[in-house]
């Protein structure tokens, strides 16, 4: 099962790489990480979305609380949260399918943020299940380039 | 007033109580060299190799408690040490190591003799730290101390650039500190302490399962009470060797891989097992799925991740050992003398002795007692120093054999390489353990590959008058190796067999130590007798048959009921 774990670290060199080393030393997978300053110096948040079972989510959750960087980590699929990840997609644009392309952008509220004769930049934020259907749809007029930020999550206010 | 980096760290060793360093210098540490002879209080042992250092901090920690410390320079005495280091980390053994490293102007630069040890060490130590700063370098080395003392102990790597060292600075120790992201748990809940004893009393077949945690937090008086107060039989991993007494008859020895007949067996058969201070290794439970089938499980561990990690736990206690143990030990004395509160164990010690009878750890003697048998060895001397001196042993057989054929009393008095099972550990480690105890015998129980890997250090421990015994169950071959070729792979001993031998008495003789060679089972005693007697380090080389194996052994993934025995 997919688990997204927020965790706030120390912000000093080399924390990342703690952090990143424990998962491919213990053999364990990231599918997206994302890391940022918070509002507290010093301090990082690290959002990093990864899969596996109950007993591999607890042991990869102890194991981070175990790095002495750590301050806190928490599992926020144990809260309801709002989640998204933004997305740029470069897709391909030609004038006969151009308006095509545009109508699905609309509907899914997409920004267009570049343009050219070939192509268009799109740029999409929303939770994963958004961001997975727009690739599907645009994936048949062709996806050039893709860059996506990962997921980043908040806790809800009222739980 | 203000000091230099280098006088800083003398200080702050100082203010730790430091005493020993083991180390070697290079041309980054010179600043702390030229400051050392300042400091009568530190003795400062010069090793021939970085590896070397590292093994003896070990060992010096293993034999006390203490924080173990090695210096070593940058570049290539760093990456020396990292065999070391992760030994310490596989086993949980506190120490510090600090490393010289290049200015900080010139890091990232290639610079002569810069690596990256902090990247190189993350994975093998519990923290590590660049000092890039001069005022911070105090504040540092007080959290190293603490982090490889505390919690679940292990090493910490303190990397010092030269300019550091060189710059100066207003010295102020701290006094405590308290870093908001390291927080362990030491005291255990009192209801799943609760939990744990109602398993406890209503089992008909408990037995601990006890680690090398115990003997980290000096927990093995209040083992010792429990097992005795309310019946309970113990095993012990390698690690765990000496918390409990090996001649007490509730001991049924070590478990595992090479663990005795009726220590698996219990396992097998057990209905509540009590984990303590261990974590479920590989070579401790063979085939996961078939592991204490019956048991439920209550597992103390100070560390969190060690629970449930390999096995589902009924009772999970995060707690040090010795708190953890002593609050069992709260709640079940007022009950003690209460009829009926707990069960009898008749039935199930009956079972044990039966057990231990049936197959007791033995060996088969040369019928013609030409040969000397590598257990023989080993039995003799336990007879000689009846469990009152500290064993250190190298890996493979030797290890296996000085596990299962000298009985250890009190904790502390086995020093090996359980973990990462370090081939060249335990000459080092022993002197390490002379160092801090002068005046025990420590005994190297070695084998002929093994000792090859540092006896260098042979050269420290005659300089320094450290009079260890090394004695080499020398069968000629790798030996735990060619047992897994004659066993799994055909008895094809490729590259086992030790074909080219120094003549190990005069290497000794050469360094200015004492040698002897036994090869007769008639004269073994009176010549290990002798050369324990002797005041100088010792090299004893015992020709002895060369394809013993070692039993019971439960083959790799094998489960613990599928022992083959002599
Ligand atoms: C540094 C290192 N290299 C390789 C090994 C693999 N290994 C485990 S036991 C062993 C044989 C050790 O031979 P020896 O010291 O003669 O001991 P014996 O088993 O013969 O008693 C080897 C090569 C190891 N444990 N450590
Ligand atoms: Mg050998």
């Amino acid at each position: 099962m997919r688990h997204t774990l927020s965790i706030l670290v120390e912000n000093e060199p080399g924390v990342l790489s703690r952090v990143a080393g424990l998962f491919s030393g213990r053999g364990f997978n990231i599918e997206s990480l994302n890391v940022a300053p918070t509002l507290e110096e010093g301090v990082s948040l690290m959002t990093i979305s990864t899969t596996g079972d109950e007993l591999i989510i607890e042991q990869i959750i102890k194991q981070l609380r175990k790095l002495v960087t750590v301050i806190k980590v928490v599992d926020m699929n144990e809260h309801k949260t709002v989640q998204r990840e933004m997305v740029l997609l470069k897709v391909n644009a030609e004038d006969s399918r151009r308006a095509e392309v545009l109508r699905i952008v609309d509907i899914f509220r997409c920004k267009v943020v570049d343009v050219s004769g070939n192509d268009l930049t799109v740029e999409s934020t929303g939770d994963q299940g958004k961001i997975t259907a727009l690739i599907q749809l645009l994936t048949r007029f062709g996806i050039k380039e893709i860059a996506r930020t990962g997921v980043v999550s908040m806790k809800r206010s009222m739980q | 007033m203000e000091l230099t980096g280098a006088q800083i760290f003398l200080e702050c060793l100082k203010k730790e109580g430091v005493q020993h360093i083991f180390g070697f210098p290079g041309g980054v540490v010179i600043p702390i060299y030229d400051e050392l002879p300042k400091h009568p209080e530190i003795t400062h042992y010069l090793v021939r190799h970085e590896q070397g250092a590292a093994h003896m901090a070990d060992g010096y920690a293993r034999a006390t408690g203490k924080v173990g410390v090695c210096l070593v320079t940058s570049g290539p005495g760093a990456t020396n040490t990292v065999t070391g280091i992760a030994t310490a980390y596989m086993d949980s053994i506190p120490m510090v190591v600090f490393t010289g490293q290049v200015p900080v102007g010139l890091i990232g630069n290639d610079a002569f003799q810069e690596v990256d040890i902090v990247g190189i060490t993350r994975p093998c130590t519990k923290h590590n730290y660049l000092v890039k700063d001069v005022t911070k370098l105090a504040q540092t080395i007080k959290e190293a101390f603490y982090l490889a003392s505390s919690g679940r102990p292990g090493p910490v790597l303190v990397d010092l650039p030269k300019d550091v060292l060189t710059a100066t600075a207003e010295f102020k120790y701290p006094r405590s500190v308290s870093i908001r992201s390291y927080k362990p748990h030491e005291s255990p809940s009192v209801p799943q302490i609760r939990k744990a004893l109602d398993l406890i009393r209503s089992a008909e077949r408990p037995m601990f399962y006890s680690g090398g945690g115990v003997i980290t937090a000096n927990a093995s008086e209040e083992l010792t009470w429990l097992a005795k107060n309310l019946d309970i039989p113990v095993a012990s991993t390698l690690m765990g060797l000496g918390a409990f007494p090996g001649n007490d008859p509730l001991w049924l020895g070590m478990l595992g891989m090479h663990g005795t007949y009726c220590a698996n067996k219990a396992i097998q058969e057990c209905d509540v097992l009590i984990a303590v201070g261990a974590r479920f290794d590989d070579r401790v439970t063979g085939k996961l799925s078939s592991f204490a089938p019956h048991a439920k499980i209550v597992h103390m561990d100070i560390d969190p991740t060690s629970i449930r990690k390999n096995v589902k736990v009924d009772v999970p206690i995060v707690a040090d050992c010795r708190m953890a143990l002593k609050a069992l030990h709260d709640e079940a004395e007022p009950n003690l003398k209460k009829k009926g509160w707990l069960k009898s164990h008749a039935a199930w010690l009956k079972q044990i002795a039966a057990w231990r009878k049936d197959h007791p750890l033995t060996y088969i003697k040369d019928p013609a007692k030409k040969i000397i048998k590598p257990q023989q060895v080993v039995e003799t001397i336990y007879e000689l120093t009846k469990g009152d001196a500290i064993i250190a042993t190298e890996v493979g057989q030797n290890q296996m054999w000085a596990a299962q054929f000298y009985h250890y009393h009190k904790p502390r008095t086995l020093i090996t390489s359980g973990g990462l099972g370090t081939m060249g550990y335990g000459f080092p480690a022993a002197i390490g353990a002379k160092a801090a105890w002068p005046d025990k015998l420590v005994i190297d129980v070695a084998g002929d590959g093994s000792i090859q890997m540092c006896i260098q250090e042979l050269a420290t421990a005659v300089c320094y008058g450290f009079d260890v015994k090394i004695v080499i169950l020398n069968n000629g071959y790798l030996g735990m190796v060619r047992q897994w070729q004659e066993l799994f792979y055909d008895k094809n001993y490729c590259a086992t067999c030790m074909e080219f031998q120094p003549d190990f008495v005069k290497l000794a003789e050469s360094y200015g130590a004492a040698g002897f060679r036994i090869s007769d089972p008639a004269k073994l005693k009176g010549t290990l007798k002798k050369a324990f007697a002797v005041k100088k380090p010792v090299i004893v080389d015992v020709t002895c048959a060369q394809e013993e194996n070692v039993y019971p052994m439960v083959p790799a993934g094998a489960s613990l009921s599928d022992m083959l025995l002599v």
